[in-house]
């Protein structure tokens, strides 16, 4: 494997009317388990299904029903902690947040304040090629999603579905570490890219599956560096909570807006309130959540429905040895072993099925070779036609015996784009195809020099310039090339056409 | 520690119980003379004692990742006061 340092970016700097400002953002981020059953009952979380048919009277808060806990929420927790390099808590505790909404029908959210299920870890946010922040976690707590309240389906009512009601959630809380409106997002997109290769969410943003909470102060240049020595949040700016971000672009927006607001706020003598705010990307602006304020007096104590979570080390070591391989240590791998570059590596990793598909045209053959056409042809021509890896008409044994064809002279690469148009639209063998449709790159110097031979003798007048100026043999090869139809290889044509002007 | 009517005041509305002015005093005794008992529980020295959690030694019951229930929306919805198109329908409440 690769040893990759990586150089700190610079944090992201506003220029206010008066001097520069930075940002510090911290984030908590809500990830829907993946999971057939809710966390503490029966009934499914499939989503988009008829609303409130995915509810149990446990999920309903009908008096006397208990919650009774679903190891394999437990197991995706712990998996997720391990691929953040977390400490595994085997002992932790749900305690009862409590406040009233029309989507939580219990009155309280079973979450985990005092003793959350995973403790500190890390994940690295790369910026650019060296370029990368290490964000560092502070926990990751399991609770119960809320409901789901539509608003716009009647004039003076709100329409309840309690179908997301109780699935389970990963609440994955960070440092402040984070240093501007991209880095944000960057973060976000590394820790879904972690939890898909996981499969511990499936991180679908649009249907609310991956949401981020997003703490932003502002603080003046030398501030930050203060708060890490010390870890004294006395030196940071007051922050406020831009809450439900899901959407990169809003996200990103968002925090630049607030950021500005805040500023604008200290330069004219104010100051910040702590308080949670929602964006509006409408307006392109955040607005106070007032009614929030009063609720936030959540009143938590341990549930008295659940005892301790108690786990067993065993257990932990054999999820451990079922870990994936992660996209940091598949990027270095595939660096390493295909000699890609750092920003191939990293399109070819985005997803576990994209780097699957590689890995098998790869093998065996010349990765950079294969890095260009998966990337370049395969993925260029998928995003024009809006198809996913899963969806490609050609197959990555198809794309792999093209690349073999290329390989071994048989087709140039003009021919392999034309045979790799015949595959998309027909299927069918490279070989076959190839063979079919009458691509075979002439490697026969004799054939190829007879061709020469004769442009040569053909254009006396251009020999003549291109002896007193050897750039302009390129004419011949292509002459030559046309002649013989693009089945000549071109390297060969060359230098048959340097060789005989004697160049 | 003692509860002063403000404090009984906000915590009825915190749990949304209502409770009339003219009952607050006494609720407010209540609720200091419980604090009071846990302040007399907390002399006791616990340190280095694990909290009891069970009388019996007893381990978090789990259950499988399998849908074993739901598919009741009927029932789910037969006490709502207000239900329209498979959904509670509760009083306008806009962020």
């Amino acid at each position: 494997m690769l040893d990759l340092t990586y150089e700190t970016p610079k944090p992201k700097v506003i220029a206010g009317a008066k001097h520069d400002w930075e940002l510090v953002i911290g984030m908590e981020i809500h990830a829907q388990v993946s999971s057939n059953a809710k966390l503490f009952s029966g009934a499914s979380t499939r989503f988009g299904a008829e609303p409130n048919s995915n509810v149990a009277f446990v999920d309903a808060a009908m008096p006397g029903m208990l919650p009774v806990i679903n190891e394999y929420c437990i197991e995706q927790a712990v998996r997720t902690g391990l691929g953040l390099k977390a400490e595994i808590h085997l002992r932790s505790a749900f305690d009862r947040k409590n406040y009233f909404y029309p989507d939580l029908p219990q009155g309280y959210q079973i979450s985990q304040l005092y003793h959350p299920i995973v403790g500190e870890g890390e994940v690295l946010v790369e910026m650019g090629p060296g370029v990368a922040r290490l964000v560092r976690i502070e926990r990751i707590h399991l609770e119960q999603d809320a409901g789901k309240s539509i608003h716009d389906m009647d004039p003076n009512m709100s329409f309840v579905d309690f179908n997301r009601t109780g699935v389970a959630l990963m609440e994955i809380v960070s440092r402040p570490d984070i240093r501007g409106p991209e880095e944000a997002a960057a973060y976000v997109t590394k820790l879904r890219q972690i939890l898909r290769y996981l499969g511990t969410c499936d991180g679908n943003m649009q249907n609310g599956n991956l949401r981020a909470d997003v703490n932003v102060s502002v603080c003046l240049p030398g501030q930050y560096e203060k708060y890490q020595a010390t870890q004294d949040f006395s030196h940071l700016g007051t922050r406020c909570e831009i809450k439900n971000m899901n959407s990169m672009r809003f996200m990103t927006q968002a925090i630049d807006y607030e950021a500005r607001r805040q500023i604008a706020i200290l330069e004219d003598g104010g100051s910040i309130v702590q308080e949670t705010r929602l964006y509006d990307p409408d307006k392109g602006e955040t607005r106070s959540m007032r009614s929030k304020e009063e609720a936030h007096d959540y009143r938590y104590f341990p549930c008295p429905d659940l005892l301790p979570l108690e786990i067993e080390q065993g257990w932990v070591d054999d999820i451990a040895a079922s870990m994936p391989e992660l996209p940091d240590a598949k990027k270095a791998r595939f660096m390493g072993d295909f000699g890609l570059t750092d920003y191939d590596a990293n399109v070819l990793t985005a997803d576990l099925e994209s780097a699957a598909f590689f890995e098998t045209v790869a093998k065996g053959r010349d990765g950079k070779m294969a890095a260009n056409w998966v990337i370049n042809e395969l993925f260029g021509r998928l995003n024009k036609q809006g198809l996913t890896i899963a969806e490609t008409p050609v197959s990555s044994a198809q794309l792999g015996g093209m690349i073999d064809l290329i390989g071994s002279g048989e087709i140039s690469g003009k021919m392999a784009k034309e045979l790799f148009e015949i595959l998309w639209t027909e299927g069918g063998d490279p070989a076959e195809q190839a063979a079919k449709h009458g691509m075979k790159q002439v490697t026969d110097t004799g054939a190829i020099e007879a061709a020469v031979d004769e442009i040569i003798a053909a254009n006396p007048g251009q020999v003549e310039k291109a002896k007193a100026n050897p750039k302009l043999a390129g004419w011949f090869t292509g002459q030559v090339l046309k002649a013989t139809g693009g089945k000549a290889n071109p390297a060969t044509v060359n230098a048959l056409v340097a060789q005989k002007l004697g160049l | 520690m003692s509860i002063d009517i403000d404090t009984a005041r906000k915590v009825a509305h915190l749990a949304r119980i209502r409770v009339e002015e003219a009952d607050l005093p006494a609720l407010a005794g209540e609720l200091s003379g419980i604090l009071t008992f846990m302040e007399q529980l907390n002399e006791v020295d616990v340190d280095g004692i694990e909290p009891m959690t069970s009388v019996t030694p007893m381990r978090l019951k789990r259950r499988a990742d399998v849908v074993t229930d739901g598919d009741i929306q009927g029932k789910v919805l037969a006490n709502a006061p207000d239900a329209r198109e498979g959904f509670f329908a509760v009083p306008k409440v806009v962020e």
